[in-house]
C-alpha cells in the first residue's frame, strides 16, 4: 500500500464511523434530553438550560407524580390485559386462517387472500370515520371488549408469516398422522400449532408492539379516561393546564416507553426478523 | 311416515358425509374461517361499503340524514382546506427519499463487519417503537424555544435570535415534521435493508475482494442489484403513505398553522365538527388517489423489472441460437 491509498484507507474508516456516530446521536437526542428533563426537580427545570444535566439522576418526584396524575397503575391494568386477550386471540385466529389457507385447495381460496391483502391498502385513519359508526350501533365504544374484538381484527402480515412458515412444513407430516387416524384439528393443534412457535414469537412481537402503542383508536373509542385508560392514551392527561410541565410530561413519557424499551432489548433479534419477514410479502 | 324416514336417511347421511375425510375438511375450513372473515368483514369491508354510502348524505354519527347527491364531494374540490391540504403531502414524499436514501446509506455501512455495529443499529432502530403520543410530546418539547434544539444549535455556533420558531414559522414547520417522521422511521428502514442485503451470497462479496473491486464498486454492482425490488417497493410505499400523512401533524402541531395535511383535516371535520358525509366523501377521494397511483405503480414496477427478465431472456435466447447453429453444422458435416 502507498501512503496515499493509507490515508485514503484511513479515511474511510474515520467517516465510516463519524456518520454511525452522528445518526445515533440524532436517533437518541430526543429521548435522552427527555430522560434529563425528567429527573429535574420543579426548581432546577425553571432555572436551568434543558441540556444541563439533572443534580441528581436517582430523583424520583417527577415519575411518582406523572404515574399518579395520568393514572397510569390503571392504565398499565388496561393495556395487559387488551394485549394478551389481543394476542391470544389473533395467533389463534391468525394460526387457524392460514393452515386452511396453506392446507387446503377450495374454491375462493385464492379470493380469500386476496380480500386480506387488499385490506391493507385501506388506510386506517380513514376507515375509523365509518367503523365509528359501527361500533356505535354495537355499543362497543367506552368497552373494553369492545376495542380487543376491533384490535383482534384483520392483521395480513401476521397471517403471511404463518403462511410462509408452513409452506416450509412438509406435507408429508400431515398425511403420516392422517393415516394414523388424526382428525384435522388434532394435526392442527397438537402438531403443526407447536412447530410454529418461532413463526408466533416474531408475530406476537409484531402485534404486540403495535397493539401497546396504539392511540388513535383507543382515543376515539375508549373516551372515559378517568376508567379506561391504556398506558398510550394516559398521556393525553398532559395535553391542557399541564401542557407546559415539561419535567412531569418527560417522566410520563419515559414510563410509557420502558416496556418498550425492555422488549427491545430481550428480543432485539426476534424483532429485526420479524421487521424482515413483515416486509417482503407485505 | 314416509317424510320422517326420508329425514332420518339424511341425518345418517350428514353424520357419514361429516364422518368422512370430505366432510371433515369442509367442516374444518369453514370453522376455522368464519371468525376472521367476520372480523375482516365487520371492521374493514363493511365500514367501507357504509362510508361510500355516508358520503352522499349530509349527517352526523346520531340524527336524521339527508340525501344531497355529489354535493359533499364538490366540496371536497372546492373547500381551500379540503383538497390543497395534499399539496403537504410534497413535503412528506421529499422526506421520505431522504430517509430510504439515509437509511440505505448507513445499512451498507452496518453490513460489513463494524465494531459495536449491534449498539448502532439500536439506537437508530428505537425511536420505532415508540408509540405516537409519546412521539408528539417529545417534539413539542424538543422544538420548544431555546429548548433542545436551539440548544444544540447554538452548541454549534448558531445565535438563537437567528433561529427561527421551529412548529409556528410557516416556512419551516412543515419541514420540522417531516423531520420527526424521518426520525421515527429511518432505522427502521435501515433494518430491513440489511437484512435484504445480509440475503446476498456472501461468496459474491469475496469473489470482488479477490478481484480488486473497491467498497463503492460492491455497492453499485453487488448490493444494488440484489435488493432493487424492496428499494422499489419501499418508494412505492412511501409515496402512498405520504398521501395519507397523518401521524406527525396530529400528535405535534394538531395541525395548527398550516401543517394540516388531509387526514388532520379529514379527522377534524369527522370527529369534531361531526360532518360525517363531507369526512367520508373526503376519504373515498383520498382511497380513489391512493388505488389509482398503487395501480400506476404496479404497472410502472413490472415494466421496470420485466425489462430486466428480457435482457436474461435475450441472453438465453442468445445461446440457444448459438447452440442450435452448432449443433446444425454438426449435422451437416
Amino acid at each position: 500500500m502507498t501512503a496515499l491509498q493509507k490515508i485514503g484507507h484511513y479515511l474511510v474508516i474515520f467517516l465510516k464511523y463519524l456518520s454511525l456516530v452522528f445518526f445515533s446521536f440524532v436517533a437518541v437526542l430526543p429521548v435522552v434530553s427527555c430522560a434529563i428533563t425528567a429527573f429535574k426537580s420543579e426548581e432546577e427545570y425553571q432555572n436551568t438550560n434543558v441540556m444541563t444535566l439533572p443534580q441528581s439522576w436517582l430523583n424520583p418526584d417527577n415519575f411518582l407524580q406523572a404515574f399518579e396524575r395520568a393514572n397510569m397503575g390503571k392504565a398499565f391494568i388496561n393495556s395487559t390485559i387488551i394485549l394478551i386477550t389481543v394476542l391470544v386471540v389473533s395467533v389463534l385466529v391468525g394460526t387457524s386462517l392460514a393452515y386452511v389457507l396453506n392446507r387446503f385447495k377450495f374454491p375462493g381460496n385464492g379470493l380469500i387472500r386476496n380480500l386480506f391483502l387488499f385490506a391493507t391498502l385501506l388506510p386506517g385513519v380513514a376507515m375509523q370515520v365509518a367503523v365509528y359508526g359501527i361500533m356505535n350501533s354495537l355499543n362497543f365504544i367506552n368497552s373494553l371488549p369492545g376495542y380487543i374484538i376491533m384490535m383482534c381484527g384483520t392483521d395480513v402480515i401476521a397471517i403471511y408469516i404463518y403462511i410462509q412458515f408452513f409452506e416450509n412444513i412438509s406435507v408429508s407430516l400431515d398425511e403420516s398422522a392422517i393415516i394414523d387416524g388424526a382428525s384435522y384439528f388434532t394435526i392442527y393443534y397438537k402438531i403443526l400449532l407447536p412447530l410454529l412457535k418461532p413463526a408466533i414469537v416474531t408475530a406476537c412481537i409484531l402485534k404486540g408492539v403495535g397493539t401497546y402503542n396504539e392511540y388513535y383508536c383507543a382515543n376515539l373509542y375508549l373516551q372515559n379516561k378517568k376508567i379506561l385508560p391504556t398506558v398510550a392514551t394516559s398521556l393525553y392527561t398532559f395535553v391542557g393546564p399541564l401542557g407546559s410541565k415539561y419535567n412531569l410530561i418527560c417522566a410520563g413519557v419515559i414510563i410509557s416507553l420502558l416496556p418498550a424499551l425492555i422488549v427491545f432489548i430481550l428480543f432485539q433479534k426476534q424483532i429485526y426478523s420479524g421487521m424482515t419477514a413483515g416486509s417482503v410479502k407485505g | 311416515m314416509a317424510a320422517q324416514a326420508n329425514t332420518a336417511g339424511t341425518q345418517k347421511g350428514f353424520l357419514q358425509w361429516a364422518k368422512s375425510r370430505k366432510g371433515q375438511q369442509v367442516i374444518i375450513i369453514l370453522a376455522f374461517m368464519i371468525i376472521p372473515l367476520a372480523l375482516l368483514f365487520t371492521f374493514t369491508y363493511l365500514p367501507f361499503g357504509e362510508m361510500v354510502g355516508y358520503s352522499f348524505y349530509q349527517m352526523k354519527y346520531v340524527g336524521k340524514k339527508t340525501f344531497v347527491g355529489w354535493k359533499n364531494y364538490a366540496s371536497v374540490f372546492s373547500r381551500k382546506d379540503c383538497f390543497g391540504a395534499l399539496k403537504l403531502s410534497l413535503y412528506y414524499m421529499g422526506g421520505s427519499i431522504v430517509q430510504l436514501a439515509l437509511a440505505l446509506y448507513l445499512a451498507t455501512i452496518l453490513s460489513f463487519k463494524v465494531k459495536g455495529g449491534n449498539i448502532f443499529k439500536g439506537f437508530m432502530f428505537f425511536p420505532y417503537l415508540i408509540n405516537g403520543i409519546a412521539i408528539g410530546f417529545i417534539f413539542k418539547f424538543f422544538y420548544t424555544r431555546g429548548f433542545v434544539f436551539d440548544t444544540v444549535l447554538q452548541w454549534c455556533g448558531f445565535q438563537l435570535d437567528n433561529l427561527p420558531y421551529w412548529l409556528r414559522d410557516q416556512r419551516i414547520n412543515n419541514i420540522s415534521l417531516v423531520g420527526t417522521s424521518v426520525w421515527r422511521y429511518f432505522g427502521q428502514n435501515m433494518v430491513l435493508f440489511i437484512g435484504a442485503i445480509m440475503s446476498v451470497d456472501s461468496e459474491l462479496y469475496e469473489a470482488a475482494m479477490l478481484d480488486g473491486a473497491n467498497r463503492f464498486a460492491q455497492f453499485r454492482y453487488i448490493i444494488l442489484p440484489s435488493i432493487k425490488t424492496i428499494v422499489t417497493l419501499n418508494v412505492i410505499l412511501s409515496i402512498t403513505g405520504s398521501l395519507s400523512a397523518f401521524e406527525p401533524p396530529y400528535v405535534i402541531t394538531s395541525g395548527a398553522n398550516g401543517t394540516g395535511t388531509y387526514f388532520v383535516v379529514m379527522n377534524e371535520i369527522a370527529h369534531t365538527q361531526q360532518k360525517v358525509g363531507l369526512a367520508s366523501a373526503m376519504a373515498v377521494v383520498l382511497l380513489l388517489i391512493i388505488f389509482a397511483a398503487t395501480i400506476l405503480q404496479k404497472l410502472f414496477f413490472k415494466y421496470v423489472f420485466r425489462n430486466a427478465e428480457d435482457e436474461d431472456f435475450g441472453a438465453s435466447a442468445r445461446r440457444d441460437k448459438k447452440l442450435a447453429k452448432y449443433a446444425a453444422r454438426k449435422a451437416g458435416r
